[in-house]
């Protein structure tokens, strides 16, 4: 870890001290988690105080975190049944219209926004992660009054993740058609869509239908521990231990 | 009298300045602006959400779709967010390769810029002088990739290939007779290097037939000077980055203060703007243009003397040779397995930002340890200007817009993604 990144960290644990629930330094980036309760004064806190003057948000983004570390082939071992594997509809690609996806375990926090921001006077960056509290209806306050960048892209977070900003005074669909129905960058949102749209001479207009297509996936999702990153692990690991 | 309400005006998706497929809402007051609501999307493609059902190396031909006239920085920055996640060091000639097409590109997106800025405010000519120069910078796109557009030629650990030794030449045919083919390919007859040097030898005269043009042309600083001006707290606070940013006189480059691949072993300056308006913007994506220039001549003399290895040997990311392969168990079984599976990332998250020509582009790429991204993220910088629309015409005339919409340096591929 540079010392740029060490001071960074100690300022935010000392000027934030409670309201940060996780600090992770990692890549030569840190990233911050906060409650969804305290994002608004986090962030003019991290806005305004002298020593980290974030003055620009560089991106806001929607995460869903619904199938994270879900793979469609398992590495452990050799199976059985050879070919039948990797084709559930366990993965966002293999999905079709009314399809669920399996994904289980409803109960952590689903929806986050991420945010980047960059500070010009002391040239550091730092991301910004608050989880939404309720997974059926994903309500964040807005930042948009700190930075008002935030505008298009908590819009953007709205129409792709449908997490709802609160107090942000704009909050319409963006990027998707004019009346749209659903989220689609959610993991249950099937890659191939819902609808597909057409003209239709006997009607003479333009008329949406199902899916004609059908799903393809050309490349299963794996999950692979590769031991190049677990020896480089190990060697960090044994690094700080002789450290401390 | 009758008494004369505000009224509402469509502007585009099909306009020839609306640079693509944007549709603007104009509320009026006569022909002064009071409120403009841009409707993007009409070119969304979704390309992150694609990106998240495929092995990593087969999205870097779709980020060439992003902002489709800056082609290679755009995979850049996806190609810089793997490689942080996967912490590799890319070979130094690799580096240099790069950094030089970042810098063939900033001219590239610069004259295409200047080219339809110019066209939407009634010059003309500068269009086809813009053009003249792009066709023999794609043609060194086609020299090193074989396409003169969407290049797909940055790879996580290096690039595609070596630059190549010669040039693709004109062929005679019966639009082109011996003896005008003979001239085209007078510069030709060398490796792309010297395509390359000669081109760098040239453009400076035609950055100033450009500024003899404009510069102190009376109806292009009627039509920019005062137009759209954004003062440097708001450029802040709306976003801003790159071009947009230094014409408010922030000094902001990331070459310069975040710097990545060789930037710190260039010579190069970084021009600043005073006023916040369209010519301080336009002087400064002029003088950009000639900085770019000096960078790429610095790194053809860098290449020339120092041949090298261009991506890294390690076979799990990057694949082995073809000879190899025939003869190698290993090196097929490595080939196989990175065009059937690709490879895995170690799990965590990586925000990677490149200087962009249009502004800070960045890519923000989650890794569950797949051989897929678990999300990716772009920042276009063209989503964040566009967002300021409204702030930057209000109180201007409708003409004005066209001027803002060409001095935001508008395209679409990178807006809707």
């Amino acid at each position: 870890m540079s010392n740029k990144l060490q001071d960074l960290s100690e300022k935010l644990q000392t000027i934030l001290a409670s309201q940060i629930q996780t600090i992770v330094v990692d890549c030569n980036e840190i990233t911050i988690e906060v409650a969804s309760e305290n994002l608004v004064s986090v962030a003019t806190t991290l806005r305004d105080h002298d020593d980290l003057a974030f003055e620009q948000l560089i991106d806001l983004c929607g995460v869903d975190y619904i199938a994270y570390g879900k793979t469609e082939w398992s590495t452990d071992g050799a199976s059985a049944t050879g070919f039948s594997r990797g084709v559930e509809p366990a993965d966002t690609g293999r999905l079709r219209f009314g399809d669920e996806l399996n994904a289980g375990n409803n109960d952590i926090p689903r929806f986050a926004s991420v945010i980047h921001l960059i500070s010009y006077r002391h040239n550091h960056r730092l991301r910004l992660r608050s989880f939404a509290k309720d997974n059926q209806f994903p309500l964040l306050p807005s930042v948009i009054d700190v930075w008002n960048s935030a505008n298009w892209y908590e819009r953007e977070a709205f129409d792709l993740y449908g997490i709802v900003y609160e107090n942000h005074p704009d909050l319409r669909r963006i990027l998707t058609d004019y009346g749209f129905v659903g989220h689609p960058f959610r993991k249950d949102f099937p890659l191939i869509g819902n609808v597909e749209m057409r003209y239709d001479p006997e009607q003479q207009r333009v008329i949406y239908e199902p899916v004609s297509i059908e799903p393809r996936v050309l490349v299963p999702r794996v999950i692979r521990e590769d031991n190049r990153y677990l020896h480089a692990q190990n060697e960090q690991n044994k690094e700080g231990a002789t450290d401390a | 009298m009758p008494e004369i309400h505000n009224y509402t005006l469509n502007f585009g998706p099909q306009h020839p300045a609306a640079h693509g497929v944007l549709r603007l809402v104009l509320e009026m007051d006569g022909e002064v602006i009071q409120r403009a609501d841009p409707h993007i999307g009409l070119l969304h493609r979704a390309t992150e959400k694609l990106a998240e059902s495929k092995p990593y190396n087969q999205s870097i031909g779709y980020m060439d779709r992003l902002d489709y006239v800056s082609m290679m920085c755009n995979e850049h920055g996806y190609v810089m967010a793997i490689e942080n996640l996967l912490g590799i060091e890319v070979p130094e000639r690799a580096q240099y390769i790069r950094v030089m097409f970042d810098e063939i590109t900033r001219i590239l997106n610069h004259l295409m810029w200047i080219g339809t800025h110019g066209l939407d405010v009634g010059a003309m000519t500068i269009f086809l002088y813009a053009f003249r120069e792009r066709e023999d910078l794609m043609d060194m796109y086609e020299a090193v990739s074989g396409a003169r557009m969407h290049a797909t030629y940055y790879r996580p650990g290096g690039v595609n290939r070596d630059l190549p030794n010669v040039m693709p030449k004109y062929k005679e045919s019966k639009w082109h007779s011996k003896k005008e083919v003979n001239g085209l390919n007078k510069n030709r007859e060398g490796s792309l290097l010297d395509f390359i040097e000669d081109f760098t030898s040239r453009f400076p005269t035609y950055v100033d037939e450009y500024e003899t043009l404009l510069t102190d042309n009376r109806i292009w600083k009627q039509r920019t000077v005062d137009i759209g001006i954004v003062s440097p707290e708001r450029a802040k606070q709306l976003g801003f980055t790159g071009a947009m940013l230094r014409g408010s006189g922030i000094e902001w480059d990331l070459r310069k203060k975040q710097p990545y691949e060789t930037y710190n072993k260039l010579d190069f300056d970084i021009p600043v703007g005073t006023n916040g308006d369209c010519y301080d913007r336009y002087l400064v994506r002029v003088e950009e243009m000639r900085q770019s220039n000096r960078i790429i001549k610095q790194c053809v003399e860098w290449l020339k003397t120092n041949p090298g290895p261009v991506i890294l040997e390690d076979h799990k990311f990057a694949p082995p040779r073809r000879e190899e392969m025939k003869a190698d168990m290993e090196s097929l079984i490595h080939h196989f397995k990175l065009f059937t599976e690709g490879f895995c990332l170690p799990v965590g998250e990586s925000y990677a930002a490149v200087e962009h020509p249009k502004g800070e582009f960045g890519v923000y790429l989650v890794s569950d340890g797949a051989n897929k991204p678990y999300r990716l993220k772009v920042r276009a910088p063209g989503f964040a200007h566009l967002s300021a629309m409204h702030e930057m015409t209000v109180g201007h005339m409708l003409s004005d817009v066209v001027a803002v919409i060409g001095t935001q340096d508008i395209v679409f591929g990178e807006i809707d993604r």
